[in-house]
């Protein structure tokens, strides 16, 4: 019976999930908080972007199961801790090739030395032991993909279809044909797309290695999903760590004025004026001396990357709130003196009480719009992070190691490509949705925009 | 405006102060001399006698805070943390912990570091200007759509991308410039070129996008329905009203870049193998060499500080109607 097992990103991963649920629960009762989410809602590019985020934070939480396996008999080791997702995707874990293959390939990319059956040791291309280890004949390896792949899709669609006709509301499924919700119909389509890749990649990535694997032969697809974990919880845990920090600071700076106002001036003044990169960097390194100073306090490996992640997310956002933080106090600056806390003071209401009833919540748009606007930029950040060094544990599965990992062997003859490009790739889709998410929501909630757009177009054209 | 600039100057000491006192923390702190010791000397030489010797070599034997063998100011100036500050404000960086001069090292490096960054800034800027001016031009037209969608397309790709892949296109397939590297004087040309065009690239999306948005806003003005309506040409509109109108938001973000692009530099720099301040720095930190990432904090602060002043002064220069006070 494996034994549940809870690793403290898995914690902050699921009170992030539960406070966006409080969230939506709160929006959802409220009309004026639900207004520029509908907004949102009638947008069909952003609903595209949406259940492809969706998606990710879907593998992100099954990501975050984790449980500890009973060790095999006889082995003294104890197994690393596994989460519910690696058990999903059993077999491209276990499927570990001895180095380099291409995607689909079926023998290795380097010549090894093979003992031939009458004593011989020959230098060729090895058989792969997993990827397309099911054929007899390797000429057959176009049709059993196209077969397997056809297959696949079509269970992969079917499914799709069902989860479509048991979710969707009736009057935006795609299939209808009057249909006046075509953000919804989006959203549908952009389902049932993901379901068929779904099916697809499931048939398929049992039996191949869809993305090829990497120098010590893992998948690379595996490590793909993988990576999606820790690139979500970088881009918005940092945000949490921020929001304190900013919110506190921004809008008491700008309520009170006067010397609180100068000293968290002078604090985000100080602290946006060492190079980011710089002030990370440090604080990367110096984590990494702890860490090594008391290299027994870790159970496992994972538990020291896990660590690690979390810290880095710390380090992130203690550096990153300035901009925020400068932000909120201009806007708490402004409603400062509109009627409804001028009201307030006339009634006695005192400063954190006012504060806390009439400015917060007034300025949550500028904070929801931040939050989806830095996102993208911190997956995209986690990579260059890692590329020197002061990122995520280099053992952590993540789009940065990958490319750092796979980036001198492009300059090999043929080229290893495919590591590469799948971490590209993935991030690339990650990181366009979030965007054009953020553009979305900040139309809708900026109060700006949403004003100025019908008249934000030259006369002349 | 004298005087808005000598309140500048004095502002921008406590500033520079607060940075010391906090990289001071984070490295001695947290991170003792002795710990400094054992990683530089390895564990083979270590002996409690070799960790003193090493910590007078490099000046860290005495006191942080409080120097209580010593009497009066002495008490206060003979430490650690008021040495190495007045120091870092005099600019005499001393000897790195790997026992160069930094001083001399940065003054070497800074020549490759501001040969990538500034054709880099310009050019950036200029192509920006230019494709935002033209879009919003065109603004609600299809070109106008399909550019947004190039630029967020654009934005959404990781900076290691446009690195990775520039050097093997340019380089592996086209053979059109060196993959890194870097020579002195003329024959730099050929290798700053990889560079400036990945970097130029890798930032164009987002600052197209928001240049784009600044026009908008300036054209949806009133001013401009008034300059149309007295019958000035589209091109007059947009350079003689709507471009300088856009220019102080603009200024103001050019100038928040000088930061980033040390950012950006540390990165493209240590990908093209260019010996400037980025990879420096880089360096130092891979090797854990702290007296010198403690001299690259106080010099990007600096700069950001000066930056923060550049800003004001372009201002005055942009737009006539703002006055320092």
């Amino acid at each position: 019976m494996p034994i549940p097992l809870l690793l403290l990103s898995d914690l902050a991963a699921w009170l992030l999930f539960g406070v966006a649920l409080a969230y939506a629960f709160t929006a959802s009762r409220r009309e004026h908080l639900r207004a520029p989410w509908r907004r949102v809602r009638q947008q069909p590019v952003a609903m595209v972007a949406a259940v492809i985020l969706l998606a990710h934070v879907g593998i992100t939480l099954l990501d975050s199961l984790h449980f500890a396996p009973q060790a095999a008999n006889g082995t003294e080791a104890e197994p690393e801790p596994l989460s519910v997702l690696d058990f999903v995707l059993t077999p491209l874990r276990t499927g570990v090739e001895t180095s380099y293959s291409a995607p689909f390939a079926l023998l290795g990319f380097d010549r090894e030395s093979v003992l031939q059956a009458d004593g011989r040791v020959v230098r060729e291309y090895p058989r792969l032991r997993y990827g397309g280890a099911h054929l007899r004949d390797p000429a057959q390896r176009g049709a059993d993909i196209l077969q397997r792949g056809a297959l696949g899709a079509a269970a992969g669609a079917l499914a799709g279809l069902l989860l479509l006709r048991l979710l969707w509301p009736a009057q935006c499924r795609p299939w209808r044909r009057r249909n006046d919700d075509p953000a919804g119909r989006a959203a549908a389509l952009t389902l049932l797309v993901l379901c068929v890749l779904a099916g697809l990649g499931g048939a398929l990535a049992t039996r191949y290695h869809v993305f090829g694997t990497d120098k010590v032969g893992m998948d690379v697809l595996y490590q793909s999903i993988k990576s999606v974990r820790t690139g979500l919880l970088i881009g918005t845990l940092t945000t949490l760590v921020t929001l304190p920090f900013a919110l506190v600071l921004g809008v008491a700076a700008g309520y009170y004025r006067g010397l609180v106002d100068d000293l968290v001036q002078y604090l985000y003044t100080t602290l946006a004026s060492i190079p980011g990169v710089l002030l990370v960097a440090a604080s990367a390194l110096l984590l990494d001396g702890l860490m090594t100073r008391h290299e027994d306090a870790f159970s496992s490996l994972i538990v020291r990357a896990d660590l690690r992640l979390l810290a880095l997310c710390v380090i992130l956002g203690i550096t990153s709130w300035t901009g925020l933080c400068r932000l909120l106090r201009a806007e708490a600056l402004k409603l400062r003196e509109s009627d409804f806390v001028r009201a307030a003071e006339a009634l006695g209401v005192r400063g954190p009480r006012i504060l806390w009833r009439h400015l917060l919540p007034n300025v949550m748009h500028i904070v929801i719009i931040a939050t989806v606007l830095d996102f993208s930029g911190l997956v995209l950040a986690e990579a260059a992070l890692t590329y020197i060094n002061i990122g995520v544990d280099p053992g952590m599965e993540s789009w940065g190691n990958m490319i750092n990992a796979a980036r001198m062997e492009l300059a090999r003859q043929p080229a290893v490509w495919w590591s590469l490009s799948a971490a590209m790739l993935w991030m690339f889709v990650l990181v366009l949705a979030a965007n054009l998410f953020a553009d979305a929501v900040r139309e809708a909630f900026d109060p700006r925009t949403r004003e100025a757009t019908p008249s934000a177009r030259p006369a002349g054209t | 405006m004298m005087g808005y600039f000598v309140r500048r100057l004095l502002y921008a000491i406590p500033i520079l102060l607060g940075v010391n006192v906090l990289t001071f923390a984070l490295f001695f702190l947290v991170n003792t001399p002795d710990d400094m010791a054992r990683m530089q000397l390895g564990e083979r030489r270590l002996t409690p006698a070799a960790i003193e010797q090493w910590k007078v070599d490099h000046g860290y034997h005495r006191p942080v805070f409080w120097n209580a063998a010593q009497t009066g100011v002495t008490q206060l100036t003979d430490t650690l943390f008021f040495d190495s500050s007045t120091r870092l404000f005099r600019f005499d960086f001393g000897k790195s912990d790997a026992g160069r001069d930094i001083n001399a090292d940065i003054a070497e490096r800074m020549g490759p570091s501001l040969v990538i960054a500034v054709p880099v800034l310009l050019v950036g800027l200029a192509c920006a200007l230019t494709w935002s001016l033209a879009i919003a031009w065109l603004a609600g037209t299809r070109l106008d759509f399909w550019s947004g969608v190039l630029c967020v397309a654009m934005m959404s790709i990781s900076g290691l991308f446009y690195i990775i892949g520039g050097q093997w296109l340019l380089a592996k397939l086209w053979h059109l410039a060196p993959i890194s590297g870097y020579a002195d004087g003329l024959a730099s040309l050929r290798f700053i070129l990889l560079p400036v065009v990945v970097s130029v690239l890798a930032s164009l999306g987002g600052s197209v996008r928001w240049y784009r948005a600044l026009f908008l806003e300036e054209l949806g003005k009133d001013y401009v329905r008034m300059a149309r309506a007295k019958g000035l040409s589209d091109a007059r509109v947009m350079f003689g009203h709507v471009f300088r109108n856009a220019l102080i938001p603009i200024l103001t973000g050019v100038v928040v870049l000088i930061p980033s692009l040390f950012l950006g530099a540390l990165i493209t720099e240590a990908f093209f193998a260019i010996p400037g301040l980025g990879s420096y720095t880089i360096e130092a930190l891979q090797a854990q060499d702290f007296a010198v990432v403690r001299a690259m904090v106080f010099l990007g602060s600096l700069l950001y500080v000066a930056g923060l002043m550049l800003t004001d002064l372009s201002y005055l220069i942009a737009d006539p109607r703002v006055r320092l006070e």
